[in-house]
């Protein structure tokens, strides 16, 4: 257009149209992105959001029906325990950061035979969850004579018993209510309070996928802050707080989000160790939502959840972005 | 001074072997159940739980008979084909847009590249009931191309990965190839790929690794049992027999090993492909 209203030169319009043979070439080469996202992304939001406002059940066409679909998730029992299990998993966010950068560390600290542990650690997350799930199905037995956990628990009970006892014959001053005490056996994923503790004890197994990011980031953090941290004397507590957790913090944080994400969209190992039971105490909201629409075939109910999942996900994500100016250092800024 | 260095890497070491007990027993306890007879998995009245992981005699039967009702052959080729074009669709899809959005210069580049980072906070459920709707009415169901075709559109997340790989080449040598003629895809494919062999590699092995991890997609997409993959067999597996502990062990063997012996030999490329991914904040 500009070309247009001035006088064209010759350099001008030339400019003009390799412009134009620029954008023409860059909206060629993404146009694989632009036709998928438009069918497989924007499109189906779209639809999604005007599913949420309807009843459908697959076999007949949707039918409008306005906010019900929300007016009943508020009223839906299961839809805020989905909730609140969902939220309970939010413990696991930061004990999977605080060991998967303990495990990062104590790599990290050029020790022989590295790449062997590292591969060890690693493993557990490149398992299919279907086998980790079924793997810790037989763990978590809660027979004493068969389950791996518990069997290993009950051996433990008896030998603190013992040593309680041997204490208390050394040491008579021990006051009589004062005991080592191991419980024989736990439930595991049989009762309805150790059932989510248990799935977040097979989630730590998989630790090592975050720790692979940890290492990567702690063996990118300069030498030379250390080296000028030991000439001002200070000591491996304050070399940690001070500069390795700055400087990886960039890596925590896109941990942070992801990792709140993820628990959200937590659904496989619940789907398969417990289908949401017992007593629906793991029944997590991606559960929830997937039983809703390939189990009840309830489709709008399932988009009004869905579209509930995603604002709830761009709240949390803004907070943590927002929060993020406050304790995330980026190298550029130092 | 030297000492308590001493001791202090006494105690590094000490930790990390007692972790490796810890991440390798489930691995152990599974391979040991899948060789054990059920008269050694479940003790006789008045028997204590036994922690003997390697009895004689052992049972390798559990193998065959595990492999009867579960056709690990038929269900890794299964895998394997998705898996395959899945790495050719997201490579070749993912490189050509982040070439777009890094190699060539035009107008609104940058906007539309944050509308590309945008898609990546949509939670999957929220466009997967409509997309299964689509595929439905296309009659897709029960066939791999829910599974396979969007692959070939790029993948927002290695579409970011190669596009901040790419920027980093040097603009040189793609300026001299346009001088002689080389045109854009040309560039790409000459000079652009051959030096970001590495980042495709990573984005090659990642999405074999999602792909062959993938639960969701296949359950929701396949129904004949034939067609079932990897993750979807033994989970029918556990369902049908969920009693037959030595013979799901088998199976869950079976299926993790080749995992493992990957991972083996593609360490290098996965530990360099995550420095790649994981620092970009």
């Amino acid at each position: 257009m500009t070309t247009a209203a001035a006088p064209p030169t010759r350099r001008a319009s030339y400019a003009a149209r390799a412009e134009r043979r620029r954008l023409v070439t860059g909206l060629l080469f993404i146009s694989p992105w632009i036709v998928g996202s438009l069918v497989f992304t924007l499109g189906p939001v779209l639809v999604s959001l005007y599913l949420s406002f309807c009843d459908y059940r697959v076999l007949t066409p949707p039918h409008w029906l306005g906010g019900e679909n929300y007016r009943q998730l508020l009223a839906d029992e299961y839809f805020w325990r989905s909730l609140g299990n969902t939220a309970f998993m939010f413990i696991e966010l930061p004990l999977g950061i605080v060991i998967g950068i303990a495990l990062a560390m104590l790599l990290n600290a050029s020790v022989r035979g590295q790449p062997g542990f590292r591969t060890l650690f690693y493993l557990p997350s490149v398992v299919p969850v279907v086998a980790s799930a079924m793997l810790w199905l037989w763990i978590f037995n809660p027979d004493p004579k068969i389950g791996l956990l518990n069997g290993l628990l009950g051996m433990l009970s008896t030998a603190m018993e013992g040593l309680d006892a041997l204490l208390h014959g050394l040491l008579p001053v021990l006051p009589a209510s004062l005991h080592l005490h191991l419980p024989p056996e736990i439930p595991w994923l049989v009762s309805a309070t150790t059932a989510k503790p248990s799935i977040m004890l097979m989630d730590l197994w998989g630790v090592g996928g975050g720790m692979i990011i940890y290492l990567a980031a702690l063996q990118g953090v300069p030498q030379h802050l250390y080296e000028a941290a030991d000439i001002d004397g200070a000591s491996s507590w304050q070399k940690t707080w001070h500069i390795t957790l700055p400087s990886i913090s960039p890596v925590i944080f896109f941990m942070v989000v992801t990792g709140m994400l993820g628990v959200f969209q937590y659904f496989t190992s619940a789907y398969i160790m417990t289908s949401g039971g017992p007593e629906h105490s793991t029944l997590f909201y991606a559960l929830y939502l997937f039983q809703n629409a390939f189990q009840y075939f309830k489709m709008g109910y399932a988009c009004a959840m869905a579209w509930i999942l995603f604002l709830i996900s761009l709240v949390l994500t803004l907070v943590v972005f927002r929060s993020s100016a406050r304790w995330v250092y980026y190298e550029e800024e130092r | 001074m030297k000492r308590g260095l001493a001791i202090k890497r006494g105690f590094t070491y000490l930790a990390l072997v007692a972790l490796a007990v810890v991440f390798a027993f489930p691995f152990v306890w599974m391979l040991s159940t899948s060789l054990k007879y059920d008269w050694q998995i479940f003790p006789r009245e008045g028997q204590p739980f036994s922690l003997n992981l390697f009895r004689w005699p052992m049972r390798w039967g559990n193998y065959p008979r595990a492999l009867e009702t579960f056709p690990f052959l038929n269900y890794l080729y299964n895998t394997l084909y998705i898996c395959l074009f899945n790495v050719i669709g997201t490579v070749a899809s993912s490189s050509l847009v982040a070439y777009g959005f890094s190699r060539v210069r035009w107008r609104g580049r940058n906007a539309i590249f944050i509308l590309v980072l945008a898609t990546m906070m949509i939670p999957y459920q929220v466009t997967l009931l409509p997309v299964f709707i689509l595929f439905r009415n296309l009659g897709w169901i029960g066939s791999y191309k829910p599974l396979i075709v969007p692959a070939f559109f790029g993948s927002a997340f290695f579409i970011f990965m190669l596009r901040q790989f790419f920027m980093t080449l040097p603009g040189e040598l793609s300026d001299a190839a346009r001088i002689d003629g080389c045109s854009e895809l040309g560039i790409l494919l000459r000079i652009v790929t051959p030096l970001a062999k590495p980042a495709l590699a990573t984005v090659a092995l990642f999405t074999f690794m999602g792909s062959w991890l993938d639960f969701m997609g296949p359950l929701v997409y396949l129904n004949d049992e034939r067609l079932y993959t990897l993750a979807l067999g033994l989970h029918a597996f556990l369902g049908r027999h969920g009693a037959d502990w030595s013979g799901l062990m088998a199976a869950g063997t079976v299926v993790v090993a080749p995992i493992i012996i990957i991972f083996f030999f593609t360490q290098r490329t996965f530990i360099k492909g995550i420095a790649l991914t994981g620092m970009k904040g």
